[in-house]
């Protein structure tokens, strides 16, 4: 015990680095360092610093068109044209009934194609070249933000909800479809393989050996891809599919804050509407 | 309960009549729903368009190919831009979803009645404005360019990590901490023994997660002026140059695939 | 050198869980306290160091009424009370030598702690902990890499490396198997012996409890209903705590059987054959 004491005084000690190769640790410190100057760089010296000054003002006027939010402070700055606040509204309804619309029939329409191509995507259900298809499938749908097929959608159908919803289905496959998948890969083998063994042909098998264990998982996703498919639908419109996005883009261009503003405010209330219900129910699912 | 009892037989049913007409109730109202929703976008469609899409789409797909290849050297800086837009603008978003994140969570804030519902705000409004719109809002005010971009996509992922970081924070082990606690730690040394170890494993995967999307959004900021390939990607539509606009995509799904791998492999290690 | 005056604690529900509870205990003694769930045990630990507010009556250690103060004294409290916890409590991710380190917290700043620069004291006092434990050759490996004894034996240096006045150990032995529930019971009460360390041991193995501890008290309900030596706890005492039950076999055996009277604690193998 002694001379253990007495090696012991004075023995460094310092916390082991995270990564422990040290070559590999400063070669990532390094390359890190170097990227960020690089990168930083080159997004500052684009700055045009003139422009963002005199925008400030601007930006100062958006934040006020949130106090208080349209139609007031359109009539208080235009003198109370009432046709104007009028139209205005009309617009945003027809935009935000658009959008809802749009979200819901996408949804229910991305869940229906989902399905199946998720049960195509299982490696552990799937013949192999249905399996790669389907893999393909949700590849290029995850890819590509909503945004560019949406504007090979309006190409291909026109102007309108129409491509908007398309797109959001196409979109939503992207994202069911992985992680159902995902989710029947990593299921309980033993639960499906006994139900096999019963002697059930294939849609039985699927809906009582699969769906029992993937469902709760696939609701849950449903109602968040809901969620997620609302605040697209408010996007795909800048590219003329539809939606809210198109009145948006309207308010912008004129420079009207105070519209802008309420159109975001809306949408900020859907949003938190949609999760605090969703809350709501999954709790009393539970 | 369903088992019913019908002429001394014991009859099973998979739900008792409440809850089956409940259910059927339920997907009743939602077809209706449904075609309700259909109807008004139906009404709003150019049906001859939808009829004529798969010639149109082949016409297309025919211009589409070959892609010019030549162009590529063109869309390197814009590549560089996309990215510097994505990883700058997600280090931004972390630095100030961290903060906002300890002011949300239940175990963590330090007023549970005015700061935290004020932290929860700012997680929605950012969560429910979609980086596009951000980036539409920020050209409008300081002007088109990579800057706005960025920007737009931090203001965006604050929500994003925020959220999946509080509820990170709020499942943490509290007896590690009540152990720190109970040396005489002070405030922020009970935060930065206790709780921050606890949270590593999730605020890298919630990280890396963010900036994988992240470079997705920023491939169509372009659209509205912000900066990345997005702007060759609009310059290339407007001029209906399809062989450019195959190179761009492919650009892009390379692109995307590859910091899919990046973030699937550090995920993957962090575990 | 620890006195309990009264201390109460009532929760918001009218929850009871400690009714004035009077207690003293001096400098380098070990007590052990024992009751059945719910009595309160784990309570009264907590209390002592707040780190669940009492509602009433005081907890005064060596003079200073922890109960009364305010954060910045608190702390320094604490500092000089060790607590081992029954789950280990250690955290996870950080290092066997971290985890140590990490009782000095209360002692160093908060950048030094930030950046594990600890005065070298504190660092040679860890490596002489982890070397007392057994443990020097795990220093550098995960908290959770170890097995439940051995992080236990971490939690113990942890609580000794504040140079504490007390120790509050909140049964340490509930996740262990029985063999290193006797080496734990018995390192602690070693390392107490040595540094003239008074401690409080919430613990329900009666037996265990026995064997290594000499003072012993009894809770139910909130209430103190024995407070004696080891030995005096008779089938009608243990009914009294824990409630109408064949003590026979968790009552040591009389100590002139099992023991060799020359005062020391029996090891395991005497005992075995006192039981036959």
């Amino acid at each position: 015990m002694a001379d253990v004491a007495a090696t012991a005084a004075g023995r460094r000690w310092r916390k082991p680095p995270l990564i422990k190769n040290a070559n590999l640790r400063w070669g990532l410190y390094i390359g890190a360092a170097v990227y960020f100057i690089l990168a930083s760089y080159s997004i500052l010296v684009e700055v045009n610093w003139q422009r963002v000054y005199e925008g400030l003002p601007r930006g100062a006027k958006f934040v006020g068109g949130f106090f208080p939010p349209f139609p007031f402070a359109n009539i208080i700055e235009t003198g109370g044209f009432e046709e104007l606040a009028a139209q205005r509204l009309i617009d945003i309804g027809d935009g935000l009934i658009e959008s809802l619309t749009m979200t819901v029939t996408s949804t229910v329409i991305g869940i229906l194609i989902s399905v199946p191509i998720g049960l195509g995507a299982a490696r552990n259900i799937a013949p192999m070249p249905v399996y790669l298809l389907c893999r393909g499938i949700i590849a290029i749908s995850r890819s590509f933000q909503e945004v560019i097929i949406a504007i090979f959608f309006v190409a291909m159908f026109g102007f309108g909800p129409f491509a908007g919803m398309l797109t959001l289905s196409f979109a939503t496959i992207g994202f069911l479809s992985k992680l159902l998948a995902e989710d029947i890969e990593s299921m309980d083998p033993g639960q499906a393989e006994a139900i096999r063994a019963t002697g059930s042909r294939w849609p039985q098998w699927i809906n009582y050996g699969v769906q029992p264990q993937v469902m709760p998982r696939l609701i849950g996703l449903s109602l968040y891809r809901l969620d997620i498919n609302f605040r697209e639908s408010s996007v795909v419109g800048i590219v003329g599919a539809g939606g809210i996005g198109s009145t948006l883009l309207t308010a912008f261009d004129r420079y009207e804050y105070s519209t802008a503003a309420t159109i975001l405010l809306i949408i900020i209330g859907i949003v938190f509407f949609a999760e605090y219900s969703s809350g709501k129910i999954r709790a009393r699912l539970q | 309960m369903p088992v019913r009892v019908e002429a001394e037989v014991k009859v099973w049913q998979r739900r008792d009549r409440n809850k089956q007409l409940a259910i059927w109730g339920g997907w009743f109202a939602g077809v209706l729903l449904f075609v309700f929703c259909w109807q008004i976008i139906s009404g709003n469609t150019t049906w001859f368009f939808v009829w004529d899409s798969p010639r149109i789409a082949a016409d297309i797909a025919s211009r589409m190919v070959p892609p010019r290849w030549e162009y590529i050297y063109k869309i390197w800086d814009p590549l560089w831009d996309t990215i510097n837009i994505a990883t700058l603008g997600t280090v931004l978003a972390l630095c100030m979803a961290v903060p906002v994140a300890f002011l949300a969570a239940r175990n963590t804030t330090p007023s549970a009645y005015i700061v935290r519902p004020v932290a929860l705000f700012i997680i929605v409004a950012s969560r429910s404005i979609n980086s596009l719109i951000w980036a539409l809002l920020l050209v409008s005010i300081i002007g088109p360019g990579v800057f706005a971009g960025t920007i737009a996509i931090a203001l965006r992922s604050i929500g994003f990590c925020s959220k999946l970081l509080y509820e990170a924070i709020e499942e943490i082990d509290h007896t590690q901490v009540e152990a720190i606690e109970a040396t005489g730690a002070s405030r922020w040394q009970i935060m930065a023994y206790g709780i921050v170890p606890q949270i590593m494993p999730a605020f890298a995967g919630i990280s890396v997660f963010r900036w994988d999307i992240n470079i997705r959004e920023s491939t169509v900021l372009g659209l509205v002026g912000a900066g990345g390939i997005g702007l060759q990607l609009s310059s290339s539509l407007n001029i209906l140059a399809w062989p450019q606009v195959t190179l761009i995509l492919i650009a892009i799904l390379a692109t995307v695939l590859v910091s899919e791998w990046v973030s699937a492999k550090v995920r993957h290690a962090i575990i | 050198m620890l006195r309990l005056e009264g201390l109460s604690k009532r929760y918001p529900t009218g929850d009871e869980a400690l009714k004035g509870v009077d207690l003293e205990v001096p400098k380098g003694q070990v007590m052990a306290l024992i009751g059945p769930s719910g009595a309160g045990k784990s309570t009264l630990i907590r209390c002592i160091n707040r780190l669940v507010e009492p509602t009433g009556g005081r907890a005064i250690l060596d003079g200073v009424d922890v109960t009364a103060l305010g954060a910045g004294g608190l702390r320094q409290a604490r500092r000089r009370m060790g607590m081992i916890f029954q789950e280990y409590a250690l955290v996870e991710r950080l290092t066997v030598m971290e985890n140590v380190l990490s009782g000095r917290l209360g002692y160093v700043s908060f950048w030094r702690s930030w950046f594990r620069t600890y005065p070298q004291s504190d660092i040679d006092e860890a490596f002489r902990l982890l070397d007392r434990v057994g443990l020097t050759e795990f220093c550098d490996k995960r908290a959770d890499e170890l097995s439940g004894g051995q992080r236990q034996r971490v939690g113990i240096a942890r609580a000794l490396i504040q140079d504490p006045a007390l120790l509050l150990v909140d049964e340490p032995t509930a996740s262990l198997d029985p063999k290193t529930s006797r080496q734990i019971m018995r390192l602690i009460c070693e390392l107490c012996e040595e540094r003239d360390l008074a401690a409080i041991i919430n613990i329900h193995d009666v037996l265990l409890a026995q064997m290594f501890v000499p003072r012993i008290v009894g809770l139910r309900v909130g209430e103190v209903v024995y407070d004696g030596p080891a030995d005096g706890l008779s089938p009608e005492v243990l009914t009294e705590i824990y409630g109408e039950e064949d003590w026979t076999a968790t009552i040591k055996k009389d100590p002139d059987e099992g023991n060799d009277g020359d005062g020391v604690e029996e090891s395991t193998e005497e005992h075995m054959q006192g039981l036959t």
